[in-house]
């Protein structure tokens, strides 16, 4: 009875923490500027399918592809036995799914194999990032932080798969020794193996009972614990994967999103007779106004989708590696902009939570992003095609431009030259519009 | 040779006629002297295949995306709303442009600020051309070539169009040798997103030069190309290597009027 009581209040916390966790992550994510998604919802899904639950994107690197894939079943499935857990430690019942019959067998036996995929994938990644020492894991704003997390989350699954191993093997042995709380129930093709060269067999119930409780309890306060892990992690993006697929870009990939409120302007100074648009009223965001801007300084303005491709994001670095300006040597990272833009937003997100309301601390995003990384994008989109989870690092990029342009007036000295070309010649060269048709003098020749 | 007239639309509308199609030149295509050759033989071609086109001539002007990509969203929609009332004025229904860019911002970016039409390539129109047996290509000397074809990334990765080059070019009977970053894995030549307008930033070689590289291990005999920034991107990048003399650098436009003798 204690134990399930014990149990209860674990549960109630993790989620009642876990809830909070997320509550924060949205608020965070509102703090976006609003942007309706509006429309071709049979087209989300179908990509939500492909991308996020297909993992289409992910096979473009076979290894790494294969390797998560069965990491990303093992999860899937394996969560239909932390459904038992869940139902026995609240209930005092044991393998509560054993009523499902051979089904249940079936089961078991299926979830330990996928265990062992687990394990093996997690050990190969582990290898990939400690000893092959992959490039792309190996970038500067890998240092630190973001490589250790890597490595935690893994060495976690590592550990949750090897207890569910464990408790399998013992509770095996239990049920082979007749004892009566733990009646034959599944079938452990990996764990009977295993309880057999580790000798469970040999050992007293009471030792057997203890490994098998112990080992329970491991794996679920262990899952419990790594839950409330996901949202200061970046393996939060298996929450957010599937939205962030669902409400990603659908348009072509180069088409960059209009400016209405510029467009009033521009119709007022084309037209005189149009008025020029009213600015927006100034948006209140967590207690501060914002003021309606051109392009991005910080985080409030950027789009909340923006953001939630920033929480999104798993630092696999898929993109850095495809990237053009980062193949050669430019300071450009896609993955940083994103994880830039991340660390802003917490940044941001427990200066608010501290203080109950939001005040400007002298930073935005453009203290930790550079016009040397902006300047640097040929907005080729390779990294948008990289990304397994769709994330547009490209529309961030465009609107930091945008307000060093438009707000700052600061730019590349050679492209305000072209700024003025197309100003006054209608072409980014300065050759005047009555230059325009000279090609077709010698068009015969 | 039958002379090439080269009609604006404001001709066509002082004689109430309609074009098939408007040929949008671009300024590279107006003002760049590598990209006017591929303006010429393109207008070859129309010309070959008896289609009826006009250019804007004087009336048309830059659509914007440089300024646009590199922020200064002001210059692009002064740009785009004047080219929008332009071609509404003469009622244009569907262009062809032999840029990627402009392709990509008259399809994708004028239809919020009113203008919509049908958008195409020169390697989509001169791809349907040949399979409507309006013009014919005999390979000429092409055949037996090795040539690979550099996939912009405002018509490939951008607009997913990654077969007509390709359908177009298998016409000419030549080899053609896919680059190991092809379709949408193709590499940037380095020029997109205004940077064709600026020095590139610090780093340990430029884009153009990686992606020539890569082309010229291909050992091809032509680099095909399908937009004039890449055209000059790449045609910059063998000449570092010292290979304008073995590999040339062409628009698909031009392998084609150059494979029909236009």
């Amino acid at each position: 009875m204690m134990g399930q009581i014990l149990f209860a209040l674990l549960l109630i916390a993790a989620i009642a923490l876990f809830t909070r966790s997320i509550r924060r992550v949205v608020r965070n994510i509102r703090l976006g500027r609003p942007e309706p998604i509006n429309g071709r919802r049979a087209e989300r899904w179908r990509t939500m399918a492909l991308v996020a639950l297909g993992q289409s994107k992910m096979v473009a690197r076979p290894v790494a592809g294969i390797m998560h894939i069965l990491i990303y079943a093992g999860f899937v499935i394996i969560n239909i036995e932390v459904l038992e857990i869940i139902i026995d430690g609240l209930f005092g019942t044991h393998r509560i799914g054993a009523v499902l019959g051979p089904f249940y067998d079936f089961l078991i036996g299926s979830f330990e194999v996928l265990a062992v995929g687990v394990l093996l994938a997690c050990v190969v990644f582990i290898a990939r990032r400690a000893v092959l020492q992959l490039p792309r894991f190996r970038k500067p704003e890998m240092k630190g932080w973001p490589s250790k997390d890597a490595m935690i989350i893994l060495v976690v699954e590592i550990a949750l798969m090897s207890a569910f191993l464990t408790m399998n093997a013992a509770d095996l042995a239990l049920q082979e020794l007749g004892d009566a709380h733990y009646p034959p129930a599944g079938s452990y093709p990996v764990s009977a193996g295993l309880a057999a060269a580790f000798g469970l067999t040999g050992l007293q119930p009471a030792s057997l009972a203890l490994i098998e409780r112990s080992a329970w309890w491991f794996h679920i306060i262990g899952i419990l614990a790594f839950l409330n892990y996901l949202p200061y992690s970046k393996h939060f993006h298996i929450v957010l994967a599937f939205p962030n697929v669902w409400y990603g870009k659908l348009e072509p990939r180069t088409q960059v999103a209009n400016m209405p409120r510029i467009t009033g302007e521009v119709r007022s100074m084309i037209d005189p007779s149009v008025p020029p648009p009213e600015p927006a009223p100034a948006r209140t965001v967590a207690g501060a106004e914002m003021p309606e801007r051109f392009g991005a300084k910080d985080v409030f303005d950027l789009s909340w989708k923006s953001l939630m491709d920033a929480y999104s994001c798993t630092e696999c670095g898929r993109c850095t590696s495809e990237c053009p300006a980062n193949l050669t040597g430019k300071l450009l990272s896609p993955r940083k902009i994103m994880m830039d833009t991340r660390d802003r937003l917490e940044e941001v997100g427990k200066a608010i939570d501290a203080k109950g309301k939001w005040e400007d601390d002298g930073n935005s995003l453009h203290t930790r992003i550079s016009e040397e990384e902006l300047w640097a994008c040929t907005t080729c989109n390779a990294c948008t095609q990289a990304c397994p989870v769709n994330i547009d690092p490209v529309g961030i990029i465009l609107e930091m431009r945008r307000y060093k342009v438009m707000e700052e007036s600061s730019t590349r000295p050679a492209l305000t030259g072209m700024f003025n070309n197309v100003e006054n010649n209608g072409a980014p060269w300065a050759f005047g519009p009555d230059k325009r048709l000279d090609w077709a003098n010698d068009v015969n020749g | 040779m039958e002379q090439i007239r080269i009609p604006t639309m404001a001709e066509f509308a002082a004689t109430g006629e309609v074009p098939e199609v408007l040929f949008w030149v671009g300024c590279a295509g107006s003002f760049d002297d590598r990209a006017r050759k591929i303006t010429k033989a393109f207008v070859r071609i129309l010309n070959a295949a008896k289609v009826k086109f006009a250019v804007l001539g004087q009336e048309e002007t830059c659509t914007g995306d440089p300024a646009r990509r590199a922020g200064n969203e002001f210059l692009f929609q002064m740009q785009a709303l004047q080219n929008v009332t332009v071609l509404n004025g003469y009622g244009v229904k569907r262009i062809v442009t032999a840029c990627p860019h402009c392709f990509n911002t008259l399809k994708n970016e004028y239809p919020a600020l009113g203008g919509s039409y049908e958008v195409l390539h020169h390697t989509q129109f001169i791809n349907a051309l040949l399979k409507e047996g309006r013009i014919k290509v005999e390979g000429g000397g092409f055949q037996g070539k090795r040539i690979t074809f550099h996939d912009p990334c405002y018509l490939g990765r951008g607009n997913g169009e990654y077969e007509a080059p390709r359908e177009v070019l298998l016409k000419l009977d030549a080899a053609l040798v896919e680059l190991k970053r092809s379709r949408q894995n193709g590499l940037c030549c380095g020029a997109g997103g205004a940077q064709m307008f600026k020095e590139a930033e610090p780093g340990t070689r430029e884009v153009n030069i990686e992606r020539s590289e890569e082309a010229l291990g291909a050992k091809p005999d032509v680099i095909a190309a399908g937009c004039p920034f890449c055209n000059t991107m790449l045609t910059d990048g063998v000449k570092h290597f010292n290979k304008e003399g073995e590999v040339k650098v062409k628009d698909i436009a031009e392998l084609i009027a150059e494979a029909s003798d236009l």
